[in-house]
């Protein structure tokens, strides 16, 4: 079997000693900085990842897949522990896992939430496996207008999906595809919106832009109100399930899997789109819905499992085909160009060892996951005990080494606090910079492909729909519009996303 | 203002087009090409024009539907923390690394309205510590210890 001589290939990369202790150095800092109140995975992501920098190109990967979903487990803790989601997938976490530790029941929620991610973790690792390299093939094939139609979209799918104003999030995609362009023009090399400074010759620094947005201007919002946060539980104990707690969770764990492991596949989705959906299946499903918002264990299940699920299949887009599906792969792909492999369907073939490690590399550092936090957890608790006054110069001091140590240039910290006034004058305005990011990322992609269609096709603009998987894929992202524009569907769309 | 029913939408609304109108006036130098060919200007100024659109499609709808203003603003953790992390770019060639990140841990913590002068000056000269120990001695990282002005070399 070919997979299987694949996956030993992906566990011989994944299982040698540095990338070992890379897989579990990641997943270690991510939880580390993941646990923090108000921090997520994309500015945990973005502020480690000039460490990564100087590591051959399969451990970084493997670090920062590790930090990916150490961050997102780490957030799932601070939800059930303190009622402060860190990111938005863990927000449906809070509602019932915070409940469930205000009866004395933290343990067995973390032990759930955990489990659960284990479980759906190696569900999401196989189905990853399976199907990359067949997509891969069928990408092969695809030219510059699929392209082109894919990405469009991916973005009409990831503003669909966010909470808030579609409008506004559809300007911060356009917004990121602008600043996306900023340095040489890749056909002519003529300067784009580089106001004549040299420093912004090669375009814009990712990492400069992620930290100000996500790190800076996050940390100042997070200062608006200092008042206290409550820790339940100073100690955590029993952290074993009951016979009783396992047969309530096995079909949630199971349907939380399925359903993560599709939405993460979808352009936009991931992790926050299947957390929710899985949180209102349960709520329908159950027998006694009415526990629902009390501590129903089910709730911590079902969503828990569905977003580890979602953030492992959201790998095999931007595997595949080199198109980010939601930020944080936006941030991946970012951090595969740095390391000077151009993301694609060539990967898989020219690379099998950066593909195959990387993918058997989750499977550890799902396990590694479940090792640190269940015997771990009274460090996690004590984390979380240090206010954040004294937490976030700490976050700072990160924040700026980081994005200095990238160049060594100065220019890059005038550009994190040029981003981080531009990201806190957004959220003041209720515009989810998130979207932004994942702008910043595809546009020049897209603009490279939109120019290669029109002059293959000598400017016809009918390529797009002419040529079937294009028009399929570009009807979708018109139906995604259409769909959540209308007034009845966006009535139904702010109540989800307020529960 | 009465007729402004939502400021947020309509302040954003605005702030996209400004942003639009300044991407635009620097596309409007590069050479637009034809839709064959496209030139460098050619995708900017269209993204420009969406952008610039969907700003007045967001300021119709702060006039049509009702929402809130704009909450507090968090002046001084801003001005502090934007001012500091200015400053770090500006001193930590000047100053060395180090002493940068010594000055930009006790500043920041000014920018809360809990600070203490004793837990500013332990977390600064603990940060400073660890970061000597993980990104000079730890990462290798090559930066200047100690600036010029302080007499580095």
């Amino acid at each position: 079997m070919e997979l299987f001589d694949n996956l030993a290939l992906g566990f011989s990369v994944a299982l040698s000693f540095e990338n070992l202790l890379y897989c579990f150095v990641g997943a270690l800092l991510g939880t580390m900085i993941g646990v923090l109140p108000g921090l997520g995975p994309i500015a945990t992501i973005a502020m480690l990842l000039p460490i990564t920098f100087g590591l051959p190109p399969v451990s970084a990967l493997i670090m920062l897949a590790g930090i990916y979903y150490g961050a997102q487990y780490g957030g799932s803790t601070t939800a059930i522990l303190i009622n402060l989601p860190g990111e938005s997938s863990s927000v449906v976490t809070a509602i019932d896992g915070h409940q469930m530790a205000k009866q004395g029941r933290a343990g067995t929620a973390l032990a759930t939430a955990a489990l659960g991610s284990f479980f759906a973790g190696t569900v999401a690792t196989f189905l990853l496996a399976l199907f990359s390299p067949p997509l891969a093939e069928l990408a092969l094939q695809f030219g510059p207008a699929e392209y082109f139609s894919l990405m469009v979209l991916g973005l009409v799918a990831s503003v669909t999906l966010a909470s808030g104003s579609v409008v506004k999030a559809l300007a911060m995609i356009v917004l990121g595809l602008l600043l996306g362009l900023s340095g040489q023009d890749i056909y002519t090399g003529v300067p784009r919106f580089t106001f004549d400074l040299p420093e912004l010759a090669d375009g814009l620094d990712f990492v400069a832009l992620a930290m100000g947005m996500f790190g800076l201007a996050e940390i100042i919002r997070n200062l608006e109100d200092e008042s206290q946060r409550s820790l339940v539980a100073a100690k955590v104990k029993g952290l074993m399930l009951t016979m009783e707690d396992f047969r309530r969770i096995r079909w949630p764990v199971i349907r939380g899997t399925a359903l993560g492991s599709i939405l993460g596949i979808l352009p936009g989705g991931g992790a926050m789109l299947s957390s929710f959906a899985a949180y209102s299946i349960e709520k329908k499903m159950s027998k006694h819905p009415h526990e629902f918002g009390r501590g129903a264990i089910e709730g911590v299940a079902g969503p828990e499992s569905a977003n580890n699920a979602g953030a492992q299949t959201s790998f095999i887009p931007m595997l595949t085909l080199g198109i980010p599906s939601n930020p944080v792969m936006a941030l991946m792909i970012g951090a595969l160009i740095i390391q000077g492999i151009t993301p694609g369907p060539n990967v898989v073939t020219d690379k099998p060892d950066l593909f195959w490690g990387i993918i058997a590399s989750m499977w550890v550092g799902n396990f590694m996951l479940v090792l640190l936090n269940l015997p771990l957890i009274g460090m996690w608790v004590k984390l979380l005990t240090v206010p954040y006054h004294v937490m976030f110069p700490a976050i700072m001091a990160f924040c700026c080494i980081g994005v200095y140590s990238v160049n060594n240039n100065n220019f890059d910290v005038y550009a994190m606090a040029f981003f981080g006034v531009l990201g806190y004058l957004l959220v003041k305005l209720d515009c989810e910079p998130a979207p932004l990011l994942l702008g910043f990322v595809i546009g020049p992609m897209l603009e490279e492909h939109l120019r290669r269609a029109m002059l293959i096709s000598r400017g016809d603009p009918m390529v797009f729909v002419t040529r079937p998987i294009s028009a399929v894929l570009l009807l979708l992202a018109l139906a995604a519009l259409v769909v959540v524009l209308l007034p009845s569907v966006s009535k139904t769309r702010e109540e989800a996303f307020k529960e | 203002m009465g007729f402004i029913r939502n400021p947020k939408d309509v302040l954003s609304g605005l702030l996209f087009i400004v942003i639009a109108g300044i991407f635009a006036w620097q596309a409007q130098e590069l050479p637009m090409g034809t839709a064959v060919r496209m030139g460098p200007g050619y995708f900017p100024m269209l993204l420009s024009g969406l952008l610039a659109l969907i700003g007045v499609v967001v300021i119709i709808n702060g006039l049509r539907f009702d929402g809130e203003a704009p909450g507090g603003v968090a002046w001084r953790a801003f001005f502090i923390l934007i001012g500091i992390v200015v400053f770090f770019g500006f001193s930590v060639r000047p100053l060395g690394f180090l002493p940068a990140i010594f000055i930009l841990v006790s500043v920041s913590a000014l920018a809360s309205t809990k600070f203490r002068a004793s837990t500013a000056l332990i977390s600064a000269a603990v940060l400073t510590f660890f970061s000597w120990v993980v990104f000079i001695k730890g990462l290798g990282l090559p930066l200047q210890i100690i600036g010029p002005w302080l007499g580095g070399y």
